[in-house]
């Protein structure tokens, strides 16, 4: 459960996010919607806490991200945008140093690390070294590693960039069964059809604001718009520049 | 603790498969060092065998007016030879290094002699060319000391006893030992030596923060539920490790190449046994904290690999500063330059190698001193890194 509340951050002069406030309930599936620069990015940084809020909360569980950190990470498996592995380990030793380092004991971090494998198919390069994997293999390998400690709440920031078909379905796959295990999913796209496909709930930022935030009908309704990339559009032009 | 020791042993096993980071650490630096070194003390070995069993070619003007003079240089295993034919010429000829040196004696030069009147040689050198100097200085020596005999043979003759042209008589004792003789020479391998522990971890310091970000490696790695601090720590403990083991190797490479070196002839006899190679690690070793949380330091500023690169190439220099104003300034070892890293352990290092009893309590100044400064400096980085900035 990821409650966001009313968070401001901004970069000198450039302010990314102008109050951003939703909540993404466990067992749903929640798409952060937005054009390049609407401050999706920057808001996903806030909440796995490698950025901190100028102002607003914003929590993960009962764990405040400013305040109580290392906690809130604890819970969170965080798939950055363009999150890069390390060339000389194999797909498998990058995994397994995440699961070292989210503390899980020695006896079953190889199992976890082999169930984790298995479950995002990655067997058939797990032991070469990533250096010069592809993007859907090293995505994969990266969610595989974010997933290690079976975190409750997954924050994940464009996954689906540069993946090609194949890939896309297999990473759609592997959201709704984690949804069906109860997870919170929290994830970025810029492309409405992508998350119109997934989602129960989305979130339309622009500007650093709150568009709309409403399921995929309730858009529809809203923006009186039928084509779910003209409601894009509108919901976008209802926000308006600062 | 848990995070530390598996982030330390990540970036080992990381960068041990790394060829570059591998080869600067355990070939570059070790290597660079002594083999520099001996090709300077091969170099400096053939021009001292020069100075002494090289006969020396003197192109001469007007010798036939001085066949005394040229018997007396030939014992000095200098020939004199033809010269150019005239002044004008010899000038311009050692002018565009030609020749070395010219001797010009003119056709009075006997008739001076004989009337006892100071006799005019000429002698054409280029002091801006050290290179030429070396012979011009010889055949200086010589000429004069050829002066000095004239001299004795005159009041002889008159019956004044030639000591009375040498009022004083300076007699000079060296108290060099072969080992002290031998540290003016190895005096600058302590610089080499933290070339060599700096050169062991600068790719480890780089990959680990600059590197790290520039493959998006670091933010999942900050997302993850461990404090930075830990990641701090564990990341410049592997890059002592691999400073420690360059320092080690290059120690051992220098002591080997010793060997091969004919430093006897030199009248050195470096006081570089195996005890001295383990004190030496001892000595220097308090100098990784410092290189290795210094390196990391300075590039965590740094945007990119390169501009990491840039960076602690200056690093890698800056050791050098204190060693080089202090033997420029030719200032005596005290006890305040035991506060200053990379000084104090080529002073001390200097001290072992000319075996003179090392002073206990400057080692103790300077390791805990360099120590201190590391930690202070570890501390930096690991505050440095609960920045939001760390992502650029």
């Amino acid at each position: 459960m990821i409650t966001v509340n009313d968070i401001h951050k901004s970069f000198g002069k450039v302010r990314a996010v102008r109050g951003i406030s939703f909540d993404a309930p466990d067992g749903k599936i929640t798409g952060l919607l937005g054009p390049n620069g609407a401050g999706k990015s920057t808001t996903l940084r806030v909440l796995y806490t490698v950025l901190r809020p100028d102002a607003g909360r914003a929590s993960i569980d009962a764990a405040d991200v400013v305040t109580d950190g290392l906690a809130a990470r604890q819970n969170i498996g965080a798939l950055p945008h363009g999150a890069g592995l390390y060339p000389h380990l194999t797909a498998r030793e990058n995994i397994a140093y995440y699961a070292r380092l989210c503390g899980l004991d020695r006896d079953i971090q190889e199992e976890r690390v082999a169930g984790i494998i298995e479950l995002l198919e990655i067997g058939d390069f797990a032991d070469r070294r990533t250096k010069g994997f592809s993007q859907g293999q090293r995505t994969k390998v990266s969610l595989a590693r974010a997933l290690v400690h079976n975190p409750q709440n997954v924050i994940l920031d464009e996954p689906s960039n540069g993946l090609d078909v194949m890939a896309t379905r297999s990473l759609r796959s592997l959201i709704l069964k984690l949804k069906d295990a109860g997870r919170c999913i929290l994830f970025s796209s810029h492309v409405m059809q992508e998350v119109a496909a997934l989602c129960d709930d989305i979130v339309i930022i622009a500007n650093g604001k709150v568009a709309i935030d409403d399921s995929v009908e309730g858009i529809r309704r809203r923006t009186g718009c039928d084509d779910l990339e003209d409601a894009f559009v509108r919901a976008i032009e209802m926000v308006g520049p600062e | 603790m848990g995070t530390f020791f598996t982030v330390f042993v990540k970036e080992v096993i990381d960068n041990v498969r790394d060829r570059r980071t591998l080869a600067s650490a355990l070939i570059m630096g070790p290597l660079f060092g002594p083999m520099l070194f001996a090709f300077v003390i091969s170099l400096s070995i053939e021009r001292s065998l020069d100075d002494v069993e090289k006969i020396l070619q003197v192109p001469t003007i007007g010798q036939e007016h001085a066949p005394n003079l040229v018997r007396y240089l030939a014992s000095h295993n200098i020939d004199v030879v033809a010269g150019p034919v005239d002044r004008e010429t010899a000038i311009v000829r050692v002018t565009v290094g030609t020749h070395d040196v010219v001797v010009i004696v003119p056709e009075g030069f006997g008739q001076q002699l004989s009337d006892t009147v100071p006799a005019k040689i000429e002698l054409i050198s280029d002091r801006a060319n050290t290179q030429a100097e070396r012979d011009a200085r010889r055949v200086r020596t010589a000429l004069r000391s050829y002066s000095q005999e004239l001299a004795a043979i005159r009041l002889v003759a008159r019956g004044v006893s030639p000591a009375v042209l040498r009022p004083i008589n300076v007699d000079e004792i060296d108290v060099s030992t072969p080992s002290g003789r031998s540290a003016v020479l190895l005096g600058m391998m302590s610089y080499f030596f933290i070339f060599a522990l700096l050169m062991g971890g600068m790719y480890l310091a780089i990959d680990t923060t600059a590197g790290e970000r520039e493959r998006g490696s670091l933010e999942p790695l900050l997302a993850l539920p461990v404090t930075r601090g830990e990641l701090m720590l564990g990341k410049i403990a592997a890059t002592c490790v691999f400073m420690a083991v360059s320092l080690m190797l290059s120690l051992c490479s220098f002591f080997v190449a010793l060997k091969f070196m004919p430093l006897e002839q030199l009248g050195m006899t470096p006081n570089f046994g195996p005890d001295v190679l383990i004190a030496a690690f001892f000595v220097l070793a308090p100098f990784v904290l410092l290189g290795a949380s210094l390196m990391t330091l300075v590039a965590s500023f740094t945007k990119s690999y390169k501009e990491a690169q840039t960076w602690l190439s200056v690093v890698l220099i800056a050791p050098t500063l204190p060693i080089l104003i202090v033997s420029i300034l030719t200032l005596r070892p005290q006890l305040v330059f035991m506060f200053v890293p990379s000084l104090s352990q080529h002073l001390l290092l200097v001290d072992m190698i000319k075996n003179e009893p090392v002073n206990m309590m400057h080692v103790a100044i300077s390791v805990t001193s360099t120590l201190l400064i590391g930690a202070a400096l570890t501390w930096i980085c690991a505050r440095l890194y609960r920045r939001e900035g760390l992502l650029g």
